[in-house]
């Protein structure tokens, strides 16, 4: 996929005049919130939970290397087939090649993150080969020529009304005058859609949720089904998965899968866990007779032993963009790329280069809700702390904004002086605003004028006031 | 495979991941073996951890928080009753795909359910109605577990749009640990150690939030799951 993350400006702009997507977003902001906290809520082990899933990543990453040859020797033992791939072309050429091996001229497609990342679909249709994406909302963003904007719900910007005219200009064969206006007859077309589409295809493809060294098995965690059709009826099952989705054990899974569905949709469970181990034995009535593991690094293991190391404990619940103020208002395309809000400021950077996504971790108020509710703990804000730091050194920014930060480092660092200049300036704009009590317009603040009035101080500052209140409860103390 | 892949990959990316964690030439995994071999558990959810007659009750009450439903039935036999029952309560259709398991196919359905036709296999396009058995059922969430192989057939579980399941009272676990442990159990006496093909956890019909995050059962997978919890003595 290729990045706009440059852009991000722009697209925030356009995403908040986007009366479908405003609304769209408004479903966000409630259903997800209040369903995780009613979910963590009834369950009295959950932060000891989160506490153990971010343990098991932690382990898993310091041994990340010997995990993934144990899970490879389980694997093929089962008689997987293991491919590794270092970049992101390396991964398009081996699935590309597998369809090819069985002459595929479909193939279905379950939700997949990864295969987003390496821009699958576009080039599978280069190569003569149809990808049909089966998960409702992928679906729906196919049709559409667009990107995910939620990781786990990718067409969580698509109004109903959206999908009911997508619908009618997609399926012609159907009658024009058919009713569509409840989402239950909108999921019964999709599914009509498809159903042969399963049955047709050649190649199923899924992503991983885990991989399990312990058994070589791989995971999917689901809700529709669609990924379990998408893997059972093809000849051909092929899994991307990344480096970091190694576990080490059964038991490891389940503390991570009642973290995992709370935390995405509020569930305990999501509707569809499904284990892997193999292709069909010689006695299945059926399954995949062939099953590949595609295995991808793509800029992960130079995260490894970095301050950027956490971001991999990531197990991709969406919690994080669910609770960002951020990403409520903007939506998920203006990010750029395939990961979005606090966990895509953070790893976006690191996969294609902060010099390409550099707005992203700046797009953050640091309100710190994003880290309060991941279940594996991840410091987002601390990270894109990180992230606006290598920024700076690589001047990266634009020569006002440095400008600013290089002034203001100045004076920060010389209280006296820092006392004096926003004593000076407090006591300034005081008066100049008394009449009024705010201002309408003001040198360097345009940012914020052009939306709202700035208040005017009313003549000391934070440092003078904070001084004098812990005078006062020296004296009364006394 | 291509250029890129396969072995020099395979070294490349273990490389890169050890050059990253400056790993010790002389570490050879031991700590990783360690934790394969002890498997440790995380914290134990304290809900599922009830006497027989309550992890029934938590069972059902799960399953049905999650639009499953749950019948009773009083033992195997009366198993064919209980299916025309239900598919006639319904307005389902009475062909009946089971699963090619003794315990299923022969069950007394020309005496008891005469109006059914029963046919044994995996599922086809055109079925809409199966009937399988299941491996265990946990009471924490309500989840059935299913395994494949020559008794179960996975796509009964995903093509049908109705979904039957038999479970018997003494298949039931109280949290996931205890599913893994009888898993574990059964690969060491008859599978040599690997799972089947296809583990399926499934909690509740399939369903989607796609759409303006409301709701909708039945967006791929079945829209309807309806499980027969079988008494027994506790096995």
């Amino acid at each position: 996929m290729q990045a706009t993350s440059r852009n991000f400006k722009d697209n925030a702009h356009e995403a908040l005049a986007d009366p479908n997507l405003q609304k769209a977003m408004g479903f966000v902001r409630t259903g997800f919130i209040e369903k995780r906290k009613a979910a963590a809520d009834a369950l009295p082990e959950f932060e000891a939970l989160r506490d153990s899933a971010r343990d098991i990543k932690n382990h898993t990453l310091a041994n990340l290397d010997h995990y993934l040859e144990r899970y490879e020797s389980k694997a093929t033992e089962n008689g997987a087939q293991v491919h590794w791939c270092a970049t992101a072309e390396d991964a398009r050429q081996t699935v590309l090649e597998i369809c090819r091996s069985v002459g595929a001229r479909t193939a279905t497609k379950g939700k997949s993150m990864i295969a987003e990342e390496i821009g699958l679909n576009d080039f599978l249709e280069k190569n003569e080969i149809e990808p049909i994406e089966t998960d409702l909302g992928e679906y729906i963003i196919q049709l559409r020529k667009e990107p995910p904007s939620h990781i786990i719900a990718p067409a969580v910007h698509v109004t109903q009304d959206q999908v009911e005219a997508d619908f009618r200009s997609h399926h012609k064969h159907l009658k024009p005058d058919r009713p569509l206006a409840e989402p239950q007859q909108l999921v019964a077309e999709a599914r009509e859609m498809l159903r042969q589409k399963y049955l047709d295809a050649d190649v199923g493809i899924t992503g991983a949720n885990f991989l399990i060294a312990e058994t070589g098995t791989s995971v999917i965690v689901t809700n529709e089904g669609n990924g379990d059709l998408t893997q059972i009826l093809p000849k051909v099952h092929i899994v991307i998965a990344s480096i970091e989705k190694v576990i080490p054990t059964l038991d490891d899974l389940g503390v991570i899968l009642r973290v995992l569905a709370r935390s995405a949709t509020g569930q305990e469970m999501s509707s569809y866990t499904t284990l892997s181990t193999g292709p069909r034995r010689p006695e299945d009535p059926d399954g995949p007779e062939q099953y590949h593991v595609v295995i991808l690094d793509n800029g992960r293991s130079s995260m490894l032993g970095t301050e950027y190391q956490e971001m991999l404990r990531c197990i991709r619940c969406g919690a994080c963009m669910n609770h960002c103020p951020v990403y409520h208002a903007v939506g998920g395309h203006s990010y750029g790329w395939v990961y979005v809000g606090p966990m895509g400021a953070v790893l976006t950077p690191s996969l294609i280069g902060v010099d390409q996504a550099g707005h992203l971790p700046n797009a953050s108020t640091f309100c710190g809700r994003c880290e309060s509710v991941c279940p594996v703990r991840i410091p987002l804000p601390k990270m894109m702390r990180h992230w606006r730091e290598r920024e700076f050194e690589r001047n990266l920014n634009p020569p006002a904004q440095r400008w600013g930060i290089r002034a203001w480092a100045f004076l920060a660092r010389r209280p006296g002086l820092y006392r004096a200049v926003t004593g000076l300036q407090v006591r300034a704009l005081g008066l100049l605003g008394r009449r009024r009590g705010r201002f309408a317009s003001l040198p360097l603040a345009g940012g914020w004028t052009r939306h709202r009035d700035f208040p005017a101080p009313q003549g000391r500052t934070f440092q003078q006031r904070w001084a004098e209140r812990r005078r006062e409860s020296g004296r009364s103390a006394a | 495979m291509s250029a890129g892949t396969g072995k020099p990959a395979r070294g490349q990316i273990l490389g890169a991941i050890r050059r990253s964690l400056k790993r010790d030439a002389g570490d050879g995994g031991a700590e990783a073996d360690r934790r394969l071999a002890e498997r440790p558990q995380g914290p134990a959810v304290q809900r599922a951890r009830l006497p027989r007659p309550q992890l029934v009750e938590l069972f059902v009450q799960k399953a049905e928080a999650v639009q499953c439903s749950v019948a009773r039935v009083e033992s195997p036999e009366a198993l064919p009753e209980a299916v025309a029952d239900y598919l006639k309560q319904h307005n389902l259709p009475s062909a009946l795909r089971v699963a090619p398991d003794p315990e299923l196919t022969d069950l007394p359905w020309k005496d008891k359910a005469p109006l059914l036709t029963v046919a044994a296999g995996r599922a086809e396009a055109e079925d809409s109605v199966s009937l399988t058995g299941s491996f265990a059922g946990v009471a924490e969430s309500g989840t059935l577990m299913l395994l494949s192989g020559p008794e179960g057939p996975t796509t009964l579980n995903f093509l049908p749009e109705t979904h039957l399941v038999v479970l018997r009272e003494s298949q039931l676990v109280g949290p996931i640990e205890e599913a893994w442990a009888r898993l574990r159990e059964r690969q060491k006496t008859d599978r040599g150690g690997s799972l089947p093909r296809t583990v399926n956890f499934i909690t509740g019909p399939s369903r989607t939030g796609d759409i303006e995050q409301k709701i909708q059962l039945g967006a791929h997978g079945p829209r309807r799951l309806h499980i027969l919890l079988v008494a027994d003595e506790p096995g």
